[in-house]
């Protein structure tokens, strides 16, 4: 790895437009695990069925050089269209959804779905001890509600990773 | 290469035929495989097939070598063809050793039938998944109507840009089913972008910087090889024009011949002190075609510290990934040297080079591939030295295998042609020399070709010489033979305190009566005055040959810049080896 060590670590989001064939994210996920990369999020579904595209948006950290060889590596990646840096696009817009479980009873029940307003989180399933939430947002504000939501019963947490698109009229 | 359209687009033909008529299209005439049940149907095809040699090999990963070393020799597409299980698993080494090298080859696999496949078959693996990362790109084709187009794109990939392996992976019951053929015409991967044309921007930044060098060096490799004979002759026009002087990778010998002046010898690890010196102390160092591998930079922080960098480079992700430079150019070898080449004629600069060149010339007085000759044992320097004395004039075709001997030949024997050097660089993959002359020698029948190889490598695909004989390719293994794994030994006398554990091989064949058991020529020396009248027999022999020379057992392999030190940290000889690798190089492979 080139000698830059003082350089910071930083968080990238990476939308990959790929074809959608047999093997295609092995070959993604594959070169992160083969060069030591990391992935914090990994979301992939077929965008564009009469042309057979599908979107991957992965999540990974380094130091610029790493996030530019990992960008450089993808690119080469024969079924890969393209990549592109959502972190740096400055229209680029990121969401997550999750869906989250709290168990809990009087005082705490009350506090849990007055939270979840504040989030504007939706509620989609109810029993007399128990909500599932449904919020959508930045992944940032996912991590604060279920920090919110951990004294007050958090059970379980189910999210779909970050999700992006460009702002404006154009396709990217 | 060129591919034209075939004359029966539009007629109805099986799977296994559309692979043999796409392979001839593609200019196909040599293939190496070995058959088995999973694609006997493309054997049948084969059958008396006039257009195309198959060469039978005795296990395939001698087909992939093979075919490595006929696609280095030619700049052609090497293509092997294996049965599915096995047959794939056995070429997963050669694979991995042209995607390190950037070696074009085509590998065409069969599997089970649709069907069968994830129901654990006979003869069944998942050879997309096992070959995913051993290649540049791979398919599994499940409709044959998709048949000729993948094996016409697998071409094109395994070609273009960064040159690369590819594998197509052919269920059995798609060599049977029918299909339209289509011809390679215009097919290529959507998605699929090589690299062309230099930015100009890039290149004028290049050409200022080394305008205004006083202490310049070339550093090529492999990529300018790949290019093809033309980039070739612009690198050496635009070497001399400059009067920079120029070093090498293993990979990139012959790309500017050895015999001029300005060539500086190979650097790296086992280069010469001229090469190294020359890469510490530059001020503008032009890499070509090369990758920064460890073996070349020694220690990173210590790497050529004072130098602007430039690097060119077919593939972006070459850029940057090793050591950061300063003028990155993503483009084609050939391409880039030429624009480099204009924009400096453009400038008609005159470097003022004779102090970097005085210099140049006193760390040359060290003779740094010295050894201490001797008149009662073959020194293997001396062996390789004869050797390429003895052979120059005949243009050969050198191969090795991987070791000590590798780096004698590469120190000893002088390329001045391109594709006339054949090895196992980036994987070190020992057992690559033998059929990589094989692959050789079937391209080019009237050549010499000679593998150089060792006794501990040599036997880990002594199987192929078998081929060599059945299709009468005179092939000639010259084995120095120390009945050590010598670079092994060598790093447990420097590294391990001289414990040499299971590197010594207690046991080994009579090479000459192996020859002969084979159906080829065994020859022998072992005094240094015989060598010359015995190389000569070797040489005079139309068939294949075996030459056991028998050289000095524990010679070392000198000048070595040790695991974890810097280019100017190297080492001549044995008496500075005590203490000269320390525990955080110890770890370093």
């Amino acid at each position: 790895m080139p000698q830059r060590t003082h350089d910071p670590v930083e968080t990238r989001t990476l939308a990959v437009l790929v074809n959608n064939e047999p093997g295609v994210l092995a070959r993604v996920v594959g070169l992160f695990s083969a060069r030591g990369y990391n992935i914090e999020s990994l979301t992939v579904a077929e965008t564009d069925k009469a042309v057979g595209a599908s979107r991957i948006t992965i999540v990974t950290t380094g130091q610029p050089v790493i996030l530019d060889q990992i960008k450089a590596q993808l690119d080469r990646i024969v079924s890969v269209r393209r990549v592109i840096d959502v972190t740096l696009d400055p229209a680029g817009v990121q969401r997550e959804l999750a869906l989250i479980k709290v168990r809990s009873t009087g005082q705490d029940r009350i506090e849990a779905l007055r939270v979840s307003e504040i989030f504007r989180a939706k509620v989609i399933d109810t029993t007399l001890q128990s909500f599932i939430f449904e919020l959508t947002g930045a992944s940032e504000k996912i991590d604060a509600f279920c920090e919110l939501m951990r004294p007050l019963g958090l059970v379980e947490v189910s999210r779909t990773g970050v999700l992006s698109i460009h702002r404006g009229p154009e396709s990217s | 290469m060129d591919v034209v359209g075939s004359p029966i687009l539009a007629s109805t033909l099986s799977g296994a035929e559309i692979v043999v008529q796409a392979l001839k299209d593609q200019g196909v005439q040599h293939i190496f495989g070995y058959p088995g049940g999973a694609v006997l149907p493309i054997y049948d095809a084969l059958f008396a097939e006039p257009a195309i040699q198959h060469v039978l090999v005795r296990h395939e990963q001698g087909a992939g070598h093979m075919a490595e070393g006929y696609a280095r020799a030619t700049g052609k597409v090497g293509v092997a063809l294996v049965t599915s299980g096995p047959g794939a698993t056995n070429i997963v080494t050669p694979l991995v050793d042209a995607l390190m090298d950037s070696v074009p080859i085509v590998v065409i696999s069969g599997q089970v039938p649709t069907h069968l496949i994830g129901s654990d078959a006979f003869q069944e693996a998942d050879t997309v998944g096992i070959t995913r990362s051993a290649t540049k790109h791979n398919w599994l084709v499940k409709n044959v109507e998709d048949l000729a187009r993948v094996i016409h794109e697998a071409f094109y990939v395994a070609r273009s840009g960064r040159p690369g392996p590819v594998l197509v992976d052919i269920p059995k019951d798609v060599q049977f089913a029918k299909a339209a053929y289509v011809g390679p015409k215009g097919l290529r991967p959507k998605t699929y972008h090589p690299a062309g044309s230099p930015d100009p921007a890039k290149i004028a930044e290049a050409a200022t910087l080394m305008a205004r060098a006083q202490r310049p060096v070339f550093y090529t490799g492999g990529g300018v090889v790949n290019a093809g004979p033309e980039a070739c002759q612009t690198l050496r026009a635009l070497v001399r024009e400059t009067g920079f002087p120029i070093t090498s990778t293993l990979m990139g010998l012959g790309a500017f011949p050895a015999s001029d002046p300005q060539w500086l010898g190979m650097l790296g690890m086992h280069g010469s002190w001229e090469a190294n010196h020359a890469m510490h102390d530059c001020d503008v160092m032009i890499c070509v075609g090369a990758r920064f591998d460890d073996r070349v930079t020694g220690r990173l922080d210590g790497f050529s510290p004072g130098s602007k960098k430039i690097h060119i480079d077919v593939d972006p992700s070459s850029l940057n990934k090793n050591v950061l430079v300063d003028v990155g150019v993503v483009a084609d070898a050939g391409l880039a040297l030429e624009a480099l080449l204009n924009a400096w004629r453009a400038r008609k600069p005159k470097p003022a080079l004779k102090p970097w060149w005085d210099q140049i010339d006193a760390w040359r007085a060290k003779r740094s591939f010295a050894y201490r000759p001797s008149d009662t044992v073959i020194k293997p320097q001396y062996a390789v030295e004869r050797l390429f004395a003895l052979t120059k004039d005949k243009d050969p075709y050198i191969t090795t295998e991987v070791g000590q001997h590798q780096m004698w030949a590469a120190q000893f024997f002088g390329f001045d042609k391109p594709n006339r050097w054949m090895t196992s660089g980036g994987l070190g993959t020992m057992g690559y020399g033998l059929p990589a002359a094989v692959g050789v020698q079937a391209a080019f029948p009237d050549a010499l070709v000679i593998d150089i190889a060792g006794e501990a490598s040599i036997q880990m695909m002594m199987q192929e010489i078998s081929t060599a004989v059945q299709y009468r390719l005179p092939v000639k293994v010259f084995i120095l033979n120390n009945e050590w794994m010598g670079m092994v030994r060598q790093w447990q006398q420097l590294l391990h305190g001289e414990r040499y554990s299971h590197s010594y091989s207690e046991a080994l064949p009579d090479f000459v009566k192996l020859a002969e058991a084979y159906g080829a020529v065994g020859l022998r020396a072992d005094k240094p005055a015989d060598l010359d009248d015995a190389i000569k027999e070797m040489i005079a022999v139309d068939r294949p040959v075996i030459f056991d020379c028998r050289v000095a057992k524990t010679e070392n392999c000198f000048p070595m810049i040790p695991s974890g030190k810097a280019h100017n940290e190297m080492i001549l000889g044995d008496e500075e080896t005590r203490g000269a690798i320390d525990e955080e190089g110890k770890m370093l492979v």
